[in-house]
C-alpha cells in the first residue's frame, strides 16, 4: 500500500490559518490502513484545528468526509455539493488524492495534511517498511522475493557492497543489508548458483527516467 | 598488453606491484596534491586517487588525476557510482584518458549519509560491477554503454576493490567472482588488519583458480594511534580490525605508537608475500603519506622496477 504520516499540526495550521471554513476530507483506502488519513483520523484532526483555533476566538467551520478512495475522479465527485461552502480543502489521503481534487475542483485551493513516504508493507503492528519503488520491470523473481532497488540503500543489482556489518546496511543497525537477505532466500531456495550471475545495467526509463508514468489500456477505455 | 598502464607493465612482468593513494583536498590549491603526490614519487608504480571519500565533498579525482598525471606520475582514477549517473561517468573516463590516465578503479562508494552532504540523493544509476562491465565495453568493444560507436575508445586498465572482512563472508569469493566475470583486471582489497581471515579468504579464492584470472593487491593501512585502531574497528564500516592489533599498539608508550603502526604494517605484508595469489600491495596511509617510502622499503619492496 501506499503509506503516509501526518504532518506536524503547525504546519496545517500555517496552510488554513487564512481562511474559516474547511473541507477536511479522508480516504479510506491505504491512509486509512496505515492510520494516517480515514475517517478516524479525519475526527481526531478535526478536533485538534477545532479547539486551536477556538482558543484563538475563531470558530473555524469544518465539514468532515471521508471518501471510499480519493485518486478515483467517480468517488471525488461527491465532493461537489459540500464545495461551495468551502473556503479550502485539507486532504488526509495521498499525493495521488491532493491532486485529484486540486484537478476535479479548480476554484479551490486543497492543502495536503499527510506526508505521501513509500509503498510498504505491515511488519508488525504499527510498523510499516518500504518494499517496492515502483521500478517498472520487476525483478523479485530472480532475486528471491527480496527487491534490491527499494531494499538495498544504493539500489545494487550486485550487491552487497563492502559496507555490510553483522547483516545489517552501512547505514545502519535498524536496517537490514537486502542482499544479505537476498543471498539467505536464495540458499534456502537452492537457488546459490543464480548469485553469480551478473545484473545487467538498468534501465530507468520504466522506473521514470523517461518522464512521468502513465498505463492506458485500450480494452478498458470509454 | 591490454593497455598502456604502467602498472599493468609491472603486474605482467611478475614483479609485486606497490599502490598507494591521495585524498585529494577539500579546496582548490593544486600544491596540496602536488605535496602528496610528491612524496610517493619513485615509490610506488600507481597512486590512487580517491573520488570524494566518505561521501565528503572534495577536489574531483579527475582533477587530482591530472595534476598528478602532469607531475610524470601514474594516477589511478578512482570513480564512485554514487554521484554520477552513467553519462557522467563516461565522459569523465573519456575525459581522463585524454589527459593520459590510463588505469581507474570502479566502485559503488560510501553512502552520502556519511559524509558533510547527508541531504544528498545518492545517483547509483549503475554498480561497481556494471561501471566494470562499463569501462571493459569502452575498451574492448570501442562502445558506450548504451551501444554506440566511441570514436577513439579510452584504454583503461580496470580496478576494483573487495572486502574479505564484510559480511556475509560465504559470498565474499563469489562477489570477487562477479567482478572477473565482469572484466576486472586487478583488484585492491579492504585494508587488512585480521590476516588469518584474510587467508582464508584468499584460500577461496585459488581454490576457485581466481587468482590466474585477476591480480590482486592486498591493502594495507598502517595504524597511527591505538586511538584510530579502535576508531575503525569501531565506526568505519566493513572494517575487521583484530583486538590483539589494538592491545599491541597500546601496550607501547603512546609517542611509540605510530612506530608500531608502521612495524605492523611492514610485518603483514612480509607474511602476505607468502600467500599464494598475491601480486602486490595498496597501501592506504591515510593523510600520512610521507610514511608509505619507510614502509615499502622496510617490507623489502624497494626500489621499484623500471617498466
Amino acid at each position: 500500500m501506499i503509506t503516509a504520516e501526518q504532518k506536524p499540526v503547525t504546519e496545517i495550521i500555517n496552510y488554513i490559518s487564512p481562511y474559516r471554513r474547511i473541507l477536511l476530507v479522508g480516504c479510506n483506502e491505504c491512509v486509512t490502513v496505515c492510520a494516517a488519513g480515514g475517517k478516524k483520523e479525519v475526527g481526531i484532526l478535526a478536533s485538534v484545528l477545532h479547539l486551536h483555533f477556538l482558543k484563538q476566538g475563531k470558530n473555524l467551520e469544518i465539514d468532515e468526509i471521508t471518501l471510499e478512495r480519493q485518486c478515483d475522479p467517480e468517488y471525488v465527485e461527491e465532493l461537489a455539493p459540500h464545495i461551495d461552502r468551502a473556503d479550502a480543502i485539507l486532504s488526509m489521503a495521498c499525493g495521488c488524492g491532493v491532486q485529484t481534487i486540486a484537478s476535479r475542483y479548480k476554484e479551490k485551493i486543497v492543502f495536503p495534511a499527510v506526508n505521501t513516504k513509500f509503498m510498504g508493507a505491515s511488519e508488525s503492528q504499527g510498523i510499516w517498511a518500504e518494499r517496492c519503488q515502483g521500478c517498472g520491470d520487476c525483478m523479485l523473481g530472480i532475486t528471491g522475493g527480496i527487491c534490491p532497488v527499494a531494499r538495498c540503500s544504493k539500489h545494487l543489482l550486485n550487491g552487497p557492497c563492502g559496507g555490510t556489518s553483522n547483516g545489517q546496511c552501512e547505514i545502519g543497525p535498524e536496517t537490514d543489508c537486502a542482499w544479505r537477505l537476498i543471498w539467505e532466500r536464495l540458499k534456502e531456495l537452492g537457488m546459490e548458483d543464480r548469485y553469480e550471475e551478473i545484473m545487467e545495467a538498468k534501465d530507468w526509463r520504466p522506473s521514470g527516467g523517461a518522464g512521468p508514468r502513465k498505463i492506458i489500456r485500450e480494452d478498458l477505455s470509454l | 598488453m591490454k593497455t598502456e598502464s604502467r602498472l599493468e607493465k609491472i603486474l605482467n612482468s611478475g614483479n609485486l606491484a606497490v599502490t598507494s593513494e591521495c585524498g585529494p583536498p577539500r579546496g582548490c590549491l593544486p600544491e596540496k596534491v602536488k605535496e602528496k603526490a610528491e612524496m610517493l614519487r619513485g615509490v610506488v608504480d600507481g597512486i590512487n586517487v580517491t573520488d570524494n571519500q566518505t561521501a565528503m565533498v572534495r577536489m574531483s579525482s579527475f582533477a587530482a588525476a591530472v595534476i598528478i598525471k602532469q607531475m610524470g606520475l601514474d594516477p589511478i582514477l578512482q570513480m564512485v557510482t554514487r554521484d554520477r549517473n552513467r553519462i557522467a561517468m563516461q565522459s569523465d573516463i573519456i575525459g581522463a584518458y585524454a589527459h593520459g590516465i590510463n588505469t581507474m578503479l570502479c566502485l559503488s562508494g560510501d553512502h552520502p549519509k556519511f559524509g558533510d552532504h547527508p541531504m544528498a540523493n545518492g545517483v547509483y544509476d549503475l554498480d561497481s560491477v556494471q561501471l566494470i562491465q562499463t569501462v571493459k565495453k569502452m575498451r574492448d568493444e570501442g562502445k558506450f554503454q548504451g551501444n554506440a560507436d566511441i570514436a577513439n575508445p579510452p584504454k583503461m586498465f580496470i580496478g576494483a576493490a573487495a572486502n574479505p572482512f564484510a559480511d556475509p563472508f560465504e559470498l565474499r569469493v563469489m562477489r570477487l567472482a562477479k567482478k572477473i566475470k565482469a572484466g576486472v583486471d586487478f583488484i585492491q582489497t579492504q585494508c587488512i588488519f585480521n590476516l588469518d581471515k584474510f587467508e582464508k579468504w584468499m584460500e577461496g579464492v585459488t581454490d576457485r583458480g581466481l587468482d590466474e584470472k585477476v591480480h590482486i593487491l592486498a591493502g594495507i593501512t598502517p595504524m597511527k594511534s591505538a586511538g584510530m585502531a579502535r576508531y575503525m574497528k569501531n565506526k568505519v564500516p566493513g572494517m575487521d580490525v583484530p583486538d590483539e592489533v589494538i592491545k599491541r599498539l597500546e601496550s607501547v608508550k603512546k609517542e611509540n605508537q605510530a612506530q608500531e603502526g608502521i612495524n605492523i604494517a611492514v610485518e603483514s605484508i612480509q607474511r602476505l608475500k607468502e600467500i599464494k595469489g598475491i601480486h602486490g600491495f595498496h597501501i592506504m596511509a591515510i593523510e600520512w603519506e610521507e610514511k608509505v617510502s619507510e614502509i615499502v622499503e622496510k617490507a623489502g619492496l624497494s626500489p621499484r622496477p623500471e617498466i
